[in-house]
């Protein structure tokens, strides 16, 4: 069979695909709009490679000095690097540049949107549970490395913004107990602000290793998902042995595919309409200027929240510092909080659930107020945190002075998940006995009675 | 229920990102000096119970005014910081000042004949500036406080307000004054060449940035970046989401 | 030894087995409600295909136009609102097909049973067979521990290899006697910094972008100095440099507040922008809020014949970001 007259059988009658597409067109998908945070992900991913690769075609990672000529004339004839004179020309003189640009830092910072609000939503329904702990843990490194590659994304464009957040992330890779200084030196080609290597390797960095690291964490977690396929949500006729939902073909496929374009639309919308990262504004970088409110991307936002909370602390013996204070909040906080991530599914069978059972079922939130209840008092915590790295321009606009809001912060961040944790905990059993949907109004998932998991849960309560 | 938080959180992000405008403390000494053009007049109404008399200051309260210069006499008249209710709190830039023109006149005449000295009042032209050292002087000198495009900034105990609305005299008044906790620059630091271009790369760019990308933002950065994609591109796309996601049948 | 161990592996396995088989619930019917929720709906919309149609047309007409503008360069604004606009259209077609106009069908699909114990005994088996035969197998676990050790060496420790180490770290071109000059390398007198002013300084000659260039030039009132008696001269008539480059995470320390009337102000400081930290000038950098863990290296200062000022030393500790075994003087 030619591939023009009949190409299904000419590709089957070579690889025996017929079978497994067959399968594929009948894969079920369970219906509910949570599920499809996980594909934003994915679909948001996707703008990045095709707008990512529009610029990678103009963009020249190099610290070369030149001087710039072009529509901008508080920056005609400066000296600046051919790196941040090339994200310059990106922007004000390439066709369709600026565009491209906006659009990829909307897309960065969505898919990292999308990846923490599926994380909120696996968390929240136990959907890290077996047999699905790999497929979680591959999702909890895919959150780290997108958080990675955005910040050395942001990095290579050498402008006032990216190199005070390279002088901070220098400083931590320095404060790391006895490699950091060797290891600071070695990333960075010599001392900040590094060598004449140092931008080439974030750029290989940025558009080839993290790049296709993700891509394949991202295939891999898409086999585990099928693998197992997909959990859902109690329901009439939904069974831990079945999957009950829409199959993948047409209606699935057609609406996911919209979900792409849609997804698409707003980013594009977004980059053409909403200025993000004016480069152009900041000006370029110099280790000897700073300006007042630079912050990170959102997503760091917790970091530099942590950095500007934590006490003057240093580890010191003999007059010479062993910890520097930046370890604190750039390397002891996020480890703490992808610590609990990695180990929330073992944390969860020891504490919470006791079952060695597989579950494709999802809990509702109630149905475990004490999973629930922790997880809220670390969500808390974090938000906390990140909230108080905006305090600058808190105080600039709500005139709460600076300092206040510090002392406030460093109190709260220990009494405000231990509040989270009863009020959330005590929230879930209320419901379960009222056995009240809080969404019930605008959601219309049907549930059944709560199941007996959290016998232990309720004793507890009532002793 | 969700509407509302919605609702609440767009009224926090509006204002955290300052786009409504920052509503101006109203000055309670309005009438102060109302009709009068005599200087000691002025002074005895609407300054001497800070200043002292002669404008000797008043230890612990406020400073001495003799020999200060015009132009500083000037910048906190004109920009209607003074005169002052409430002597301990910074007073944001406020219009129109409490004395017209001619008060103003009449109270610089009379302290500046006090006691000489000081700066006198600058001429700012920042049509023969330079905007490229201007923007670099800003980015060496300026944005450490207000901000590299001037949206203002904060140390831990004050605001470096906002340069959205000065005029290039008050620019040029305030670099030579230095007032409140503002560092001073004098001609030997930067001469009026600088200050020409400082003042024309803060009202030329810093106060019409160049939004070729679209809506500006505020022009502060990540932050309001991050209220627009939690709150905009994921509110819109969790709408999206319930569309495609509900029940297709039964 | 080797046949031990592995019946205890056995003995495990079949212990979780065990295990699991006594916690796990019996079957599936425990949640089962006897509800078949499947089925197929064909729908017949007319309207929707109509809208389908000019969704389509529509998304046709924004993508063509995106390709004729950004050929002539068109505003961004205008391209994203186009190419966004025709996506838009684009994605709300599929939408509309995929619920209202292909069929509609909710189909139940059973799980593949995950984990084969038969399967997991057969390929311990196929493991075991591999080693048949072997004797002296804890010498050769031994002797593959050694290469394994070695590779990894091979691997990792090129690494040490491409840095310059931490030794760079504590570099700083400022020397007894080198001049200090501004953006523009002219020399910076000592009357050029009025009291309550600053300057950013770098060493003559020197690279300006390194860590221990930059140092910030600031005039306080000589009386009110409180400098630690070893440093009394590094000051002359009020003026003090200091490292700009903030001792927590290496950003500009560019902001000075000098109070016009300190009664009822605040004392002269420098402070970080990035995380603010406050470095009191007049009492040597001293640290007195935020996460800094050490003050500002300090620079002594002459005031030369020419009255211009020269460095009278090097920086009195390390420039930066502390790391391990950073001096914290």
């Amino acid at each position: 069979m030619s591939p023009h007259v009949d190409p299904v059988a000419f590709v089957d009658e070579r690889l025996g695909a017929a079978g497994p597409l067959r399968k594929a067109l009948r894969y079920v998908f369970p219906e509910h709009w949570s599920f499809l945070l996980g594909e934003m992900a994915l679909y948001a991913f996707v703008v990045l490679l095709a707008t990512g690769t529009f610029l990678a075609l103009f963009f020249e990672p190099s610290t070369a000095q030149t001087t710039w000529h072009g529509p901008y004339a508080p920056l005609d004839g400066a000296q600046v690097s051919v790196a941040y004179g090339s994200a310059l020309d990106l922007s004000l003189t390439v066709p369709g540049g600026l565009l491209m640009r906006q659009t990829h830092h909307w897309a960065a910072l969505l898919f990292v949107v999308a990846i923490t609000l599926h994380l909120l939503r696996v968390v929240f329904t136990g959907a890290f549970r077996k047999p699905r702990e790999l497929t979680y843990a591959v999702g909890v490194t895919l959150l780290m490395l997108a958080v990675l590659e955005g910040y050395v994304g942001y990095s290579l464009l050498d402008d006032l913004l990216s190199g005070m957040g390279l002088a901070i992330g220098y400083s931590t890779a320095l404060s790391l107990p006895g490699i950091g200084g060797a290891l600071g030196t070695l990333l960075w080609d010599g001392a900040f602000p590094g060598g004449p290597a140092f931008v080439p390797r974030l750029f290989i960095a940025h558009v080839f290793i993290l790049p296709a690291v993700i891509a394949t964490l991202i295939g891999l977690h898409l086999w585990m998902v099928v693998r197992t396929r997909h959990a859902q949500f109690p329901g009439p006729g939904r069974r831990e042995r079945n999957v009950v939902g829409s199959p993948m073909w047409p209606a699935y496929a057609l609406r996911s595919l919209g979900w792409l374009f849609a997804v698409a639309a707003v980013l594009v919308l977004l980059g053409g309409l909403v200025q993000i990262n004016p480069v152009w504004q900041w000006g370029p970088y110099e280790p000897w200027v700073g300006e007042n409110g630079a912050q990170p991307d959102w997503y760091l936002g917790w970091l530099i929240g942590a950095l500007r909370l934590m006490p003057n602390w240093e580890a010191a013996v003999f007059g010479r510092t062993i910890i520097p204070n930046p370890f604190f909040g750039g390397v002891v906080f996020p480890g703490i909080v992808f610590g609990f991530l990695y180990a929330l599914p073992a944390v969860d069978r020891v504490f919470f659930t006791h079952d060695q059972a597989e579950h494709h079922l999802l809990d509702r939130a109630r149905d475990n107020p004490r999973r629930s209840g922790v997880l809220a008092a670390m969500l808390v915590f974090v938000v906390l945190i990140f909230f108080f790295g905006s305090a600058d321009r808190v105080f600039l606009t709500l005139s709460i002075p600076y300092e206040l809001q510090l002392w406030l912060a460093r109190g709260l961040v220990f009494v405000a998940p231990a509040l989270a944790y009863v009020l959330v905990r005590r929230w879930c059993l209320a419901l379960r006995r009222a056995d009240a949907h809080p969404l019930r109004a605008v959601d219309a998932e049907l549930v059944p009675p709560p199941r007996t998991d959290d016998t232990l849960a309720t004793t507890a309560e009532r002793g | 229920m969700t509407r509302r938080r919605a609702l609440a959180l767009a009224v926090c992000a509006a204002v955290v990102c300052g786009w409504p405008a920052p509503s101006r403390a109203q000055s309670p000494q309005r009438h102060v000096g109302a009709g009068r053009t005599s200087g000691p007049a002025l002074y005895d109404d609407g300054c001497v119970s800070c200043h002292g008399p002669d404008a000797r200051g008043v230890p612990g309260r406020a400073p001495s005014l003799r020999g200060v210069g015009a132009a500083a006499l000037d910048f906190y008249l004109a920009t209607g910081r003074m005169p002052l209710a409430d002597a301990t709190i910074e007073p944001p830039r406020s219009q129109p000042p409490v004395y017209g023109a001619a008060q103003r006149h009449a109270l610089i005449a009379y302290l500046t004949q006090l006691q000489p000295g000081g700066d006198p009042i600058p001429a700012v032209r920042p049509q023969l500036g330079d905007l490229a050292r201007g923007r670099r002087l800003f980015a060496d000198s300026c944005s450490g406080c207000h901000q590299i495009v001037a949206k203002g900034g904060v140390d831990p105990v004050i605001v470096a307000p906002a340069l959205d609305e000065v005029t290039p005299l008050e620019i040029g008044e305030a670099i030579r004054v230095g007032p409140y906790l503002m560092p001073r620059f004098d001609e030997r630091r930067l001469d009026a060449h600088d200050v020409d271009s400082i003042a024309r790369y803060i009202t030329e760019v810093a106060q019409h940035p160049p939004d070729r990308g679209g809506w500006g933002i505020g022009n502060v950065g990540p932050i309001p970046e991050g209220l627009v994609v939690w709150l905009l591109a994921g509110g819109v796309l969790i709408v999206v989401a319930r569309i495609i996601g509900r029940r297709a049948t039964g | 030894m080797r046949r031990l161990l592995w019946r205890v592996l056995e003995l495990l396995a079949i212990l979780r087995g065990v295990v699991r088989a006594a916690r796990e619930p019996p079957a599936d019917e425990r949640d089962d409600d006897g509800i078949d929720p499947s089925c197929r709906v064909t729908p017949s919309s007319p309207g929707a295909e109509r809208a389908l149609a000019v969704l389509l047309v529509l998304a046709g007409l924004g993508l063509a136009a995106f390709g004729v503008l950004i050929a002539v360069d068109a505003d961004p604004r205008l391209l994203g609102a186009v190419l966004g606009g025709g996506l838009a259209c684009l994605a709300a077609a599929l939408i509309v097909a995929g619920l209202r106009i292909v069929p509609q069908e909710v189909a139940v699909e059973e799980r593949p049973p995950l984990g084969d114990e038969r399967a997991r005994a057969a390929a311990l088996e196929q493991l075991r067979g591999g080693t048949e035969g072997v004797s002296r197998r804890r010498l050769i676990v031994g002797a593959a521990g050694a290469a394994g050790t070695g590779l990894a060496a091979a691997a990792v420790l090129p690494i040490t290899a491409l840095g310059p180490g931490a030794h760079v770290l504590d570099e700083s071109p400022w020397r007894a006697g080198v001049a200090l000059v501004d953006e523009d390398g002219q020399p910076i007198g000592a009357d050029a910094v009025p009291v309550g002013s600053f300057a950013t300084a770098f060493p003559a000659g020197a690279d300006r972008r390194e860590l221990g260039s930059p140092v910030v030039v600031v005039h306080v009132d000589p009386r009110t100095l409180d400098l630690p008696a070893e440093r009394r001269t590094w000051a002359p008539e009020g003026l003090l440099a200091f490292s700009k480059i903030c001792t927590h995470a290496g950003c500009a320390v560019s902001l000075f507040r000098y109070p016009l009337y300190e009664p009822t102000s605040d004392a002269p400081a420098l402070v970080c922008p990035c995380h603010y930290s406050t470095f009191d000038v007049r009492r040597a950098a001293k640290v007195t809020l935020g996460p800094a863990g050490r003050p500002l290296p300090q620079l002594p200062l002459r005031i030369d014949a020419r009255r211009r000022l020269v460095a009278g030393g090097p920086l009195s500790g390390s420039v930066g970001p502390a790391w391990w075994g950073t001096q914290r003087g």
